[in-house]
């Protein structure tokens, strides 16, 4: 009953309830903290991808963070299209994501800023052992993909505008195919959920490393085409980029926060325990943030130079 | 490859991957969410439907039939609506409810309101015509006819209130949008709730642990239930 009542009197839209709950303690802190540089206490909201969160890294990795700054890390799951939306919407603090094109045109249209690579992993071409199409072992990923359309063996697309989606589409047209009719499957599910399709049907898919493996001893699918990681072709890089909402934007983006996690998300231990992260005993992902060489690309969108007075 | 033997043989007892105190937190965030909702719900509905069922009014068809469509709402359109009107850029957008439990409270106060004020309103257009001429006789007030109307329809309204948690707890599309499916890196949940957590296993292809979490769902319903019809009997039993 006193859960009730103040449930009622939070909707009647007095603000006392709001103050009480962490969301409200986040935003009213960070918009009078001037007399104050802590932001402990307060709550960061991270969209990011299903292929970084179900693989369980964040959860591994948050900890740290968040004992460091005695801040809470929300992170909110769901494909790199989604995220991004909810970011540019002003629903979150920073994003991490993997499709270098959406991030681009995110940081081109002003709400994202401050992006650094992050880690990478890739792509595999993965499908039933016995290998209908015959693509086993192919040095091209389009040859790979032309060969399955033409054999029409059954495909399974993700079709939700995830990273992953993006990367096949992207696969597609480099291949000069236009995937259509009943081979091709678009599911609209998450990588994990996508794999038990193809298992089901013994179809082809195109998966992230890390999700196949966490997923390998369930399924009886193989990698007939690797990714660059053991010696496959390039196109099937699969890069994390992280990016701060711009507080010119949104100004409840909580800047400061967000900043603090890319500089420790990038920093060397954090790296070093992004590529400490196992399962399975394999690897999943490979930070990329700590260099010696300088690369400035990694900060705008991609070919972007201030010579080609591209805006 | 790492091989259990002992886990296909117990698929109900498999060794859940969970950290502790993983399963209770959701436990607890779709309890708060959703008996919270119903509770607000409840208190909505049952006077609409007092009014509705008591008076005339132009137009009663119409409203009717939008409370019965309203049954069969689509909870990721619910879901989507609340987002729009909690996101940053929505008009509660200055509330920051945006992936917090009072968000999904809201969506699931939409989508229970309306089968508790329908099964309410049959309920009570149900009780005997006599039962209400008789309180007014004795010189009842409208409150003291609407409590006895209450009374003897709480059968139905029990149903009703039942109905409408039955919605709510079992709902997985707004909660998943509003809510963001957030726990903590140490395992608990913020606003995970059983439904949410279920989606994720099955979204990792984790069908076992799945369908124990499933289980747990039902367990949980199951009790609620038993609890309320509980109450109903106690009522008439002290009458």
């Amino acid at each position: 009953m006193p859960d009730m009542m103040q449930r009622r009197k939070f909707l009647q839209g007095v603000g006392l309830a709001a103050i009480a709950s962490t969301a409200g303690c986040t935003q009213l802190s960070g918009s009078d903290s001037e007399g104050s540089a802590s932001v402990a206490g307060e709550t960061l909201t991270l969209t990011t991808t299903t292929s970084t969160y179900d693989t369980g890294l964040l959860d591994e990795i948050h900890g740290d963070f968040e004992e460091m700054y005695g801040v809470t890390v929300d992170a909110v799951a769901r494909g790199t299209g989604a995220a991004l939306e909810s970011a540019r919407n002003g629903d979150s603090d920073v994003v991490m994501v993997h499709a270098r094109g959406l991030e681009d045109e995110f940081m081109r249209n002003g709400y994202g800023i401050n992006r650094r690579d992050l880690m990478f992993n890739d792509f595999v071409i993965v499908g039933p052992a016995d290998d209908p199409a015959g693509i086993e072992g192919m040095e091209s990923a389009t040859e790979a993909l032309t060969t399955i359309a033409e054999a029409e063996a059954t495909f399974v697309s993700r079709g939700d505008n995830s990273g992953t989606h993006t990367k096949e589409l992207n696969l597609w047209d480099a291949a000069g195919t236009d995937p259509g009719g009943d081979w091709y499957q678009e599911t609209g599910t998450g990588m994990g959920e996508a794999l038990n399709v193809a298992n089901q049907q013994s179809a082809y898919t195109l998966s992230d490393r890390g999700t196949f493996i966490s997923q390998r001893s369930e399924i009886d699918l193989t990698i007939l085409v690797q990714g660059p990681i053991e010696d496959g072709p390039g196109i099937l890089a699969n890069p994390y980029g992280i990016m701060a909402v711009n507080p010119g934007v949104h100004e409840n983006a909580n800047y400061d926060l967000a900043m603090a996690y890319i500089g420790w998300i990038t920093s060397p231990g954090a790296q070093d325990a992004i590529s400490d992260y196992q399962m399975n005993g394999e690897q999943l992902f490979y930070p990329e943030a700590v260099s010696e060489d300088p690369n400035f690309q990694q900060y705008v969108p991609e070919g972007w130079s201030s010579d080609s007075a591209d805006e | 490859m790492p091989f259990d033997p002992v886990a296909p043989l117990f698929p109900l007892f498999v060794d859940l991957p969970f950290e502790q105190g993983y399963v209770r937190s959701i436990m607890y965030v779709s309890l708060y969410v959703s008996v919270t909702a119903v509770a607000l719900s409840t208190l909505f509905s049952i006077p609409v439907a007092l009014l509705m069922g008591f008076t005339e009014f132009p137009g009663k068809q119409f409203v009717k039939s939008v409370i019965n469509t309203g049954m069969g709402f689509p909870s990721v359109v619910v879901g989507l609506l609340v987002l729009f009107a909690v996101s940053n850029q929505g008009p509660l957008g200055a509330m920051n409810l945006i992936f917090t439990k009072e968000a999904m409270i809201i969506s699931q106060f939409v989508l229970a309101t309306p089968p508790i004020t329908a099964i309410s309103l049959a309920a009570i257009t149900g009780v005997d015509e006599n039962v209400r001429d008789a309180a007014r006789a004795l010189g009842g007030t409208r409150l003291d006819v609407a409590l006895v109307v209450i009374k003897e329809a709480r059968y139905g309204i029990a149903t009703a209130v039942l109905a409408g948690f039955g919605r709510a707890i079992s709902e997985v599309g707004s909660v998943l949008i509003v809510g963001g499916n957030i726990t903590s890196a140490d395992g608990i949940s913020k606003t995970r709730t059983l439904t949410t957590a279920i989606q994720l296993e099955a979204r990792q292809g984790q069908y076992d642990t799945a369908m124990v979490l499933g289980a747990v769902l039902v367990v949980l319903v199951l009790t609620v239930n038993a609890i309320v019809v509980r109450f109903g009997d106690e009522g008439s039993m002290n009458r």
